[in-house]
């Protein structure tokens, strides 16, 4: 990381850290689904954005996460916390399994595939032959984490909604620092290699098969983690919160957000948590339609998304500033 | 035995209809080597225009009529204005676009008739056609109408120059346009017969599944399913697929899995087909020189 960014990351995390003392109850839960998304995206992104592998059915992996916490809560008695490597652990072999066919399948051929896992999810939730774990149509309502009493021994006040906000900062903190280590390296370059040219990958001794199951398992697991993070959040997981718009609310995120880049998850979090909610004011549909426009809007005019505009004003702007 | 009969019957209606939307998504995939996944909703949106032609005080069949027009007209808009700048993006560029475009549609169609199911007419009589107890005369007329279309559809491919050039783009457009082949109003005209396709298929099953602007979910699910099975570049595949693909949903929802299942039998299908034999049934195999 040069200097420049060093210090842009270490004031992102001041404001992070500042912001739910500043804001309402309700901004900071909306702050905490933010990072939610946040680390779904990055889930999305090292599939879509680094290996070129199209899914449009990552609200699956999302709600599989979800239920996992969920299950492992209401039914099992876990803490909250266990849940989430719980849930990690799940979608990484959900992940890996889903991957494995989907090997055969290029471009056009699995977006088809994953559409398919991702219109169809809801209805496997409602099984009733799973009734008994996933509380069918129904659902499954979990209870709110509490902040642990150490904190309030060391004298800090703090409400629940804060509490899981920062829990939440802490894991997207985690999961961010992994997918940047994962990235900058050999494994990074590898999964952009396949993306770009797979048959010359092939020849530079890169094991097409490992990295890009590989890449699905892991880009899962983050997307997995996110909804169980995200139950835990809104405190009840059901089927029909996990249509097929759900994985392609995760699209537009990647797609406004940047594809192939790290800070572009934070970018589309943003995007997906707050356009909907100024644009239910004008009507239930109008988010939608917003996000469909910003779609075909990015892909004409912006393809690299907000991190690459980003990207290309810093450039322009430091250049100016060195003459 | 009676109530298999029945199940496969209206299977096969259904079935129709799926054909009627594979149709679509073949006829696209034909001249552009895509998958149209806005195809679903473009039909959904069409159905919509009947509804508001039929409420206005329009005959049945006049209605039926100008939908269809309409939808052709829709089609060609969409190629022109917002497919085309996008033809030789990447993969990745344009299913975006057509994920863009899907959630237009709905959410258009939610904006201007709100999201509460409608009834649609069926143009067919209530009680069953010749005293049979097996199938409702609505859908003996769904399986009629769909035979209908792939005759016309037949006959306009085979018989006329217009349909003829159209193939030629699908098999060569480089020659095609040294012919003097107007390609790109090939494609475009191709886009509006999909969609016209599509508009016939939206309006026979909306009088069974209701209209409502996420009604076309599942049903594009099961014509991709079709069109896979029977090989993503044969017309005459995805029509058997389609049936194929209705008769084997009501069997196995009806007999195996349950009615709560039914949309997994579709992912079942595509995964499978794509894993086992990608060009389905009928489709040419590709081979790709390395």
């Amino acid at each position: 990381m040069t200097r420049r960014a060093s210090i842009a990351v270490a004031v992102l995390v001041a404001i992070a850290c500042v912001l739910p003392f500043v804001v309402s109850n309700y901004r900071t839960f909306q702050l905490t689904l933010v990072l939610v998304y946040a680390i779904a995206l990055l889930g999305l992104n090292i599939l879509t954005g680094y290996n070129g592998q199209i899914s449009l059915g990552h609200g699956a992996f999302y709600a599989i996460g979800a239920y996992t916490a969920a299950v492992l809560m209401d039914r099992l008695g876990a803490p909250y916390w266990a849940t989430i490597p719980a849930a990690g652990a799940v979608c990484l072999v959900a992940g890996f399994l889903f991957g494995l066919p989907a090997l055969r399948l290029e471009g056009l051929y699995l977006a088809l595939a994953t559409f398919a896992l991702g219109v169809s999810m809801p209805q496997l939730l409602k099984y009733h032959h799973l009734e008994k774990w996933t509380g069918g149509v129904q659902g499954i309502v979990i209870a709110k984490p509490e902040p642990p009493a150490f904190l309030r021994e060391a004298g800090l006040q703090m409400n629940s909604d804060q509490w899981l906000y920062f829990f939440a900062l802490a894991v997207a903190a985690i999961m961010f620092v992994l997918g940047w280590n994962l990235l900058r390296g050999r494994v990074g370059r590898a999964l952009i290699a396949i993306r770009d040219q797979h048959i010359a990958a092939e020849a530079m001794g890169i094991n097409n098969a490992l990295y890009k199951s590989l890449a699905f398992g892991v880009s899962a697991m983050y997307t997995g983690i996110a909804g169980a993070l995200g139950a835990i959040a809104v405190q009840y997981v059901a089927p029909d919160s996990f249509t097929i718009f759900l994985s392609l609310v995760f699209l537009v995120g990647i797609v406004v957000g940047g594809l192939a880049s790290i800070s572009g998850a934070l970018y589309g979090a943003l995007f997906i948590q707050f356009v909907p909610n100024v644009a239910d004011e004008i009507s239930k549909a109008a988010p939608w339609a917003i996000f469909g426009l910003f779609l075909i809007g990015f892909v004409y005019l912006m393809p690299a998304g907000v991190a690459g505009a980003v990207r290309t004003l810093l450039v322009r702007f430091t250049r100016k500033g060195a003459k | 035995m009676d109530a298999f009969i029945h199940q496969v019957l209206s299977g096969l209606a259904t079935g129709g209809i799926y054909a009627s939307l594979a149709l679509a998504l073949v006829m696209i995939y034909q001249v552009t080597r895509l998958v149209n996944f806005a195809q679903g909703e473009m039909a959904m949106f069409s159905t919509y225009i009947a509804w508001s032609l039929i409420n206005a005080g329009m005959g049945y069949w006049p209605a039926f009529l100008l939908t269809v027009l309409f939808a052709l007209a829709l089609g060609v808009v969409i190629e022109r204005v917002v497919i085309r700048p996008v033809e030789n993006a990447s993969v990745l560029a344009i299913v975006v676009i057509f994920i863009a475009l899907l959630v237009i549609l709905n959410s258009a169609t939610g904006w201007i008739y709100s999201y509460t199911i409608k009834t649609f007419p069926s143009p067919f009589p209530k009680e069953p056609l010749f005293g049979n107890t097996y199938i409702s005369s609505h859908e003996l007329g769904a399986i009629g109408v769909t035979l209908v279309v792939l005759a016309l559809l037949y006959v306009f491919f085979r018989f006329t120059p217009l349909g003829l050039a159209m193939r030629a783009v699908a098999q060569n457009p480089e020659s095609s346009r040294l012919v003097g082949i107007r390609v790109g109003w090939m494609l475009a005209l191709g886009w509006g017969l999909a969609a016209a396709v599509g508009a016939v298929a939206g309006m026979m099953i909306a009088p069974i599944v209701y209209l409502d602007p996420n009604m076309m979910g599942g049903i594009l699910l099961y014509a991709f399913a079709a069109a896979l099975l029977g090989g993503i570049d044969s017309p005459g595949g995805a029509v058997i697929g389609g049936f194929a693909v209705g008769v084997l949903e009501n069997v196995l929802g009806a007999y195996v899995i349950g009615n709560d299942l039914k949309l997994s039998v579709a992912l079942g299908l595509i995964i499978g087909v794509l894993l086992v034999r990608p060009s389905g049934f009928f489709g040419k195999v590709h081979v790709t020189r390395v």
